[in-house]
């Protein structure tokens, strides 16, 4: 799992990108946390146009980051999530309080 | 009793680098059944999350057996069997339910309810100090007639 930080003003893109399981997500919360605490965005987007697989690993850092934004007063956004991570995140009702925006793949 | 057309029987350590593993296997023999690419999603991610737990909780301090059996079945049934003698589960039902984890913050609490919603059965058997064993299947209708499952006349 590769993951990229992009700030534009107070807006941070986190791109992911391979498959997002339980292997490959070891860390990657811890990740995404530390680089929130340390930039304090207002927005965060996650850009999950490179992930070939999810499953709860990625709920999991869905919702780890939507609870450290909130914390911090920020808002959290998903973006260009394929078709199989957008089933995973329907089946747990994470896409009623997290936006998800655009078409999927 | 309902015999399978096709079988197969895999057994692996409790390394999380089998996950990927695990799930591919049982995607490219579910393959012959010519699923949808939403099916073979939906199966992926289910293997996923039982492979997952045994890592996670069955062995959660050294590694152990995982053995997984597939079958498919005349009506095109897809049955997934993943089992371990880890340290199994003292309550299922609360296992089963959303957002309870054992965990901690790097996992969801909800691999039995993904895969409760993409599998059409879910069976949970398990004893504390014995193992766990997951049962689930997916029926996986045949597109074209054309395409009947495997075992037919055609085969």
């Amino acid at each position: 799992m590769k993951v990229s930080y992009r700030q534009e003003g107070r807006t941070l893109t986190v791109a992911l990108q391979g498959e997002l399981d339980h292997h490959a997500a070891q860390g990657v919360l811890r990740g995404i946390e530390a680089a929130v605490d340390t930039r304090l965005p207002l927005r965060c987007v996650l850009d999950m146009g490179g992930v070939d697989f999810m499953d709860s690993s990625g709920l999991a850092i869905v919702l780890g980051t939507y609870r450290r934004l909130r914390e911090l007063g920020g808002s959290l956004a998903l973006a260009r999530v394929p078709n199989q991570a957008r089933r995973v995140l329907s089946a747990a009702h994470l896409d009623r309080f997290v936006s998800i925006e655009g078409g999927g793949t | 009793m309902r015999r399978p057309v096709n079988e197969i029987k895999l057994r692996f350590p409790s390394r999380s680098a089998n996950e990927g593993f695990a799930r591919a296997a049982v995607a490219c023999f579910a393959a012959q059944l010519d699923p949808t690419l939403d099916e073979l999603g939906d199966i992926k991610t289910a293997v996923s999350e039982a492979v997952t737990n045994c890592i996670v909780h069955a062995y959660p301090d050294c590694l152990g057996d995982i053995r997984m059996r597939v079958r498919i079945f005349p009506d095109g049934c897809l049955e997934i069997v993943v089992s371990d003698r880890g340290c199994g589960i003292t309550d299922v039902e609360q296992a089963r339910q959303p957002m309870f984890t054992t965990g901690g913050t790097e996992r969801a609490g909800m691999g039995f309810c993904i895969m409760e919603s993409f599998m059409d059965t879910l069976r949970v058997r398990s004893r504390p100090g014995v193992g766990t064993t997951v049962t689930m299947s997916r029926r996986l209708r045949a597109r074209l007639s054309a395409n009947a499952a495997p075992g037919g006349p055609s085969d």
